[in-house]
């Protein structure tokens, strides 16, 4: 009995050796089967998702405007100190004073893209771009400032 | 036909036309020196690729393909970047011994190519005792092994080092009795004669059961005694770092990573020699016509197809099976091959005596 | 009298695993004592990776805390949210909308799956196969996928909001959930073949490391880790959430305790989370995905406690509020730290190997114990 126990032993252990070389040299034949990305090759198709967080931008139309009434609200909501809004006060058409953004300032080494700040702006004036590749050689390029020079605030975002 | 035994024979005439015999002599161990230490420098590139693109395979990736035309000239590059890398001597090793250790790997390694036939009538030593001088020769490999764990002063290189000890010493034994297993068959311990006793017909098949049951136990023999997963404990990435070769760097981290690979090979080789006919292409009885057709394929691509064969099945266990633990793994040797062995060469001699092998 | 460096009088050999160790998994350092290859006692020390997130919380409002509990357990991003979102909830008396909830239960499933996806690959390297590592990228990289589209990240999402979820649903996430249960039940098959059924597999881990389920109740153990021992202890079953107690699915439970029981319990569990996933893709309820909350949340004076069945075990939330917008103090109950109180015990007498073996079942995630 014990000759027959230590033989079916073996064979045993031999068939699920032999089941996972099987699958081993399934995927070594089948060369269709691999999922490897050519990642600097592929950039231009790969298609991230409209959703992907890769990093907050301000749009701008053709105008040079934006939608951005400078309200403050975004630094509130981030949890990290990652975005400053300095503001300023504008003289608008009717002579009022009205506060405006000056430099809508983004530290992009601090953000951990956990979109709050789109979720609180009451205007849309930021979203989340798809870039990802953000690697500079000085810390100090990641420091961005979002509104453009001479841009306004677009007519009719109050 | 164009052949390795004619291109020697060719040299050797040329120089015995040029030089008087004993300078023939010193430039022929020269030449054969330096044709052994390229090989060793092409084996390591090929193997090494080969196994890069092996395990990307099976683990369904693409593996090295951005160095020259489908990643082939990636072991050159890796073998750049080693060359170039500072060998480290770190404090409170035993210099000596640490900066021997990859060296001595590399010679035991390089000993063992002698008496392998890599073609018909091409071999650098036809030793009378070829098989017996393997074994002594393979059997070096662990001083290199334990000089580097125990002059590393690392625990983690101890700890490999020793693991590695205990498991090459048990797998001689497993191996010594598979390989005398095709002693019996054939009669003789020359590597020569035992490819010549397979002209019709390669041992595996020619040999039955025991046979079979013999070239099992050498694969596994073999790809203990050369420290590959699933039996590679005396490195075991994820238990022990690097084992042994924890401490070293540069060029001396490659010889060991070269002699591993020359190993592999040289263990494989002999195994084709013993089990599947060396050179000797696939003969079957007497059909003469049949064999004709084979031979028509040189006895060099034979040799490599079979080595690399065979080559490939141990890597294909490498990137298949998880790691045995220490103990398991005397447990197999101890209470599974080595038992299994002892009965096999019982049943052999039978075979022999009674001739009942084809 | 002199003391060799790195022994101890009996001359055990002393080692450092860790903080730098390819088992560890991260910055965990042990300080093993051994005995040849015996291991006689296993001493992890933290605090390589302590972030002092409980600090941080304090400063930030019920809105910003919930982000940096994905950076805890970073494998189950989504459960540690879903914890802390329960327990703003909670305090509030906030009704989800009935959309939310089965999106939430989506998520953490598939999360669930995409953990032990990962944790099969990582314990078939820790005992010394590398294929399997691969060949479980492919199913959580299709997990990654759907959470992308729909959570615009792949591993701290920072979906879950007090009141629901940030967005909707994407219009792709349907057809590709159904794409990955069908992969996944023809891939399961293939993950047996190649680690369960293995010999040498079954040999490293059947009655390695056995942990009694004693022992599991008296160390704090939960998840698979103590429910390999037999403690029933699923959250999901005992405290339901969510709308779990309406789902059919069972809670693994083995006796022995060793880690091949570790390892076959997180095996069913993935068939269950299979499962639930089943039952939920077809029947997502219509209606809003968030509830109508304050832009500033405010929580009433008191103390707070909510808890989730992560990967690992139980993740527990603890609030204390003194009314204001920020909490007073946050406690978060992690599971891996427990189970890592485990080790020792287990892993006495056993040999390196095992070790390495049974680190590798208990799921241990650093960043999660060392918070």
């Amino acid at each position: 009995m014990f000759l027959k126990e230590y033989i079916s032993d073996i064979t045993g252990a031999v068939g699920s050796l032999l089941k996972g070389m099987r699958r081993t040299g399934y995927y070594f034949l089948h060369r269709g089967e691999a999922i490897t990305q050519q990642y600097p090759d592929n950039r231009d198709h790969m298609g991230l998702p409209e959703r992907f967080r890769g990093e907050v931008v301000m749009p701008h139309n053709e105008q040079n405007e934006h939608r951005c009434t400078g309200c403050t609200a975004c630094e509130l909501a981030c949890p990290n100190g990652t975005i400053k809004v300095v503001t300023k006060f504008e003289v608008n058409a009717e002579g009022k004073r009205k506060k405006a953004v000056d430099r809508f300032i983004y530290h992009l080494e601090l953000c951990t893209m956990c979109n709050l700040c789109i979720e609180a702006c009451p205007t849309d004036a930021i979203k989340m771009a798809q870039h990802f590749e953000h690697s500079v050689y000085d810390r100090s390029q990641l420091t961005k400032i979002l509104n453009r020079p001479e841009s306004k605030l677009q007519d009719g975002v109050e | 036909m164009w052949s390795f035994a004619a291109l020697a024979d060719l040299i050797h005439e040329e120089l015995n036309a040029q030089l008087d015999p004993s300078w023939v002599l010193a430039v022929e161990m020269i030449l054969v020196g330096l044709s052994a230490i390229g090989l060793f420098a092409l084996l390591g590139l090929v193997l090494v690729l080969m196994e890069r693109k092996v395990s990307a395979f099976m683990q369904i990736r693409l593996g090295p393909n951005r160095v020259g035309p489908a990643g082939l000239l990636q072991t050159l590059a890796d073998t750049l970047k080693l060359l170039v890398k500072e060998g480290i001597t770190p404090n409170g090793v035993d210099r000596l011994m640490f900066n021997g250790a990859p060296f001595i790997a590399m010679i035991a390694a390089m000993l063992l190519l002698a008496p392998i036939a890599f073609a018909r009538d091409f071999q650098i030593w036809d030793l009378n005792i070829g098989v017996l001088y393997v074994s002594a020769v393979s059997s070096l490999n662990v001083i290199a092994i334990l000089m580097a764990g125990w002059s590393s002063n690392n625990k983690y290189s101890l700890l490999g080092a020793m693991r590695s000890g205990a498991q090459i010493v048990s797998y001689e034994l497993s191996a010594g009795l598979s390989v005398l297993t095709i002693v019996v068959l054939a009669g003789s311990l020359q590597m020569s004669e035992i490819v010549a006793s397979q002209a019709d017909g390669w041992w595996v098949f020619k040999g039955h059961v025991p046979a079979l049951l013999a070239f099992v136990i050498f694969l596994i023999a073999a790809t203990a005694e050369t420290n590959r997963a699933p039996f590679d404990l005396s490195e075991a990435e994820s238990e022990l770092t690097a084992g042994f070769h924890t401490e070293y760097s540069g060029m001396k981290f490659a010889l060991f990573f070269l002699a591993e690979y020359i190993n592999v090979f040289i263990v494989c080789a002999i195994g084709a020699t013993l089990f599947l006919g060396g050179w000797m292409p696939l003969h079957i009885g007497h059909w003469a016509g049949f064999n004709q057709v084979m031979d028509w394929i040189p006895s060099s691509i034979w040799f490599f197809g079979k080595t690399f064969f065979l080559i490939f099945v141990i890597m294909w266990f490498r990137w298949t099976f998880p790691r045995l633990r220490i103990d398991q793994l005397l447990d197999l040797e101890w209470k599974y091959l080595l038992p299994i062995g002892m009965v096999n060469i019982l049943l052999v001699t039978a075979v022999a005596i009674l001739g009942w092998h084809f | 009298m002199v003391e060799e460096i790195g022994t101890t009088e009996q001359g055990d050999l002393i080692i450092n695993v860790g903080p730098q160790h390819p088992a560890t998994h991260g910055v965990l350092h042990l300080v093993i004592t051994l005995n040849g290859e015996t291991v006689k006692k296993v001493e992890p020390h933290l605090g390589y990776i302590h972030r002092s997130i409980e600090k941080m919380c304090e400063s930030l409002s019920y809105r910003q805390f919930i982000y940096s509990t994905s950076r805890m357990d970073y494998l189950s991003s989504h459960i540690n949210n879903h914890g802390c979102a329960l327990a703003v909830e909670k305090a509030l008396q906030l009704e989800v909308p009935g959309r939310a909830q089965v999106i939430r239960v989506l998520m953490d499933e598939l999360t669930r799956i995409a953990s032990h996806v990962l944790w099969w690959g990582a314990m078939a390297m820790d005992i010394g196969a590398f294929t399997p590592f691969f060949h479980a990228f492919r199913e959580r990289e299709m997990i990654n996928d759907i959470m992308e589209e729909t959570c615009g990240a792949r591993l701290t999402m920072n979906y879950m909001v007090p009141g629901g979820v940030m967005f909707d649903l994407h219009p792709n996430f349907y057809g590709r959930v159904k794409a990955f249960i069908r992969q996944f039940h023809k891939k399961l098959p293939e993950y047996d073949e190649l680690v369960t059924g293995n010999t040498i597999f079954r040999s490293r881990t059947r009655g390695v490391g056995v942990l009694s389920k004693e022992d599991a109740i008296s160390y704090g153990c939960s998840g698979p880790t103590a429910r390999a021992s037999g403690v029933d202890c699923d959250i999901r079953k005992l405290f339901p959430y969510e709308g779990y107690g309406k789902l059919q699915f069972e809670q693994p439970l083995a006796t022995e305790g060793d880690t091949y029981d570790r390892y076959m319990v997180r095996m069913h569990e993935m068939r269950q989370s299979l499962s639930i996933l089943e039952q939920l893709i077809d029947n997502i309820p219509e209606g809003d995905f968030q509830a109508k909350t304050k832009a500033v949340l405010k929580l009433p004076k008191g103390e707070f406690y909510s808890r989730v069945e992560t990967a690992r075990g139980e993740f527990g939330v603890y609030i204390v509020s003194e009314g204001g917008t920020t909490p007073y103090r946050i406690k978060y109950r992690s599971p891996g730290f427990s189970n890592l109180s485990a080790l020792d015990h287990v892993v006495r007498g056993q040999k390196i190997g095992d070790l390495v073996a049974i680190m590798g079942s208990f799921d241990l995630v650093i960043p999660d114990i060392d918070r």
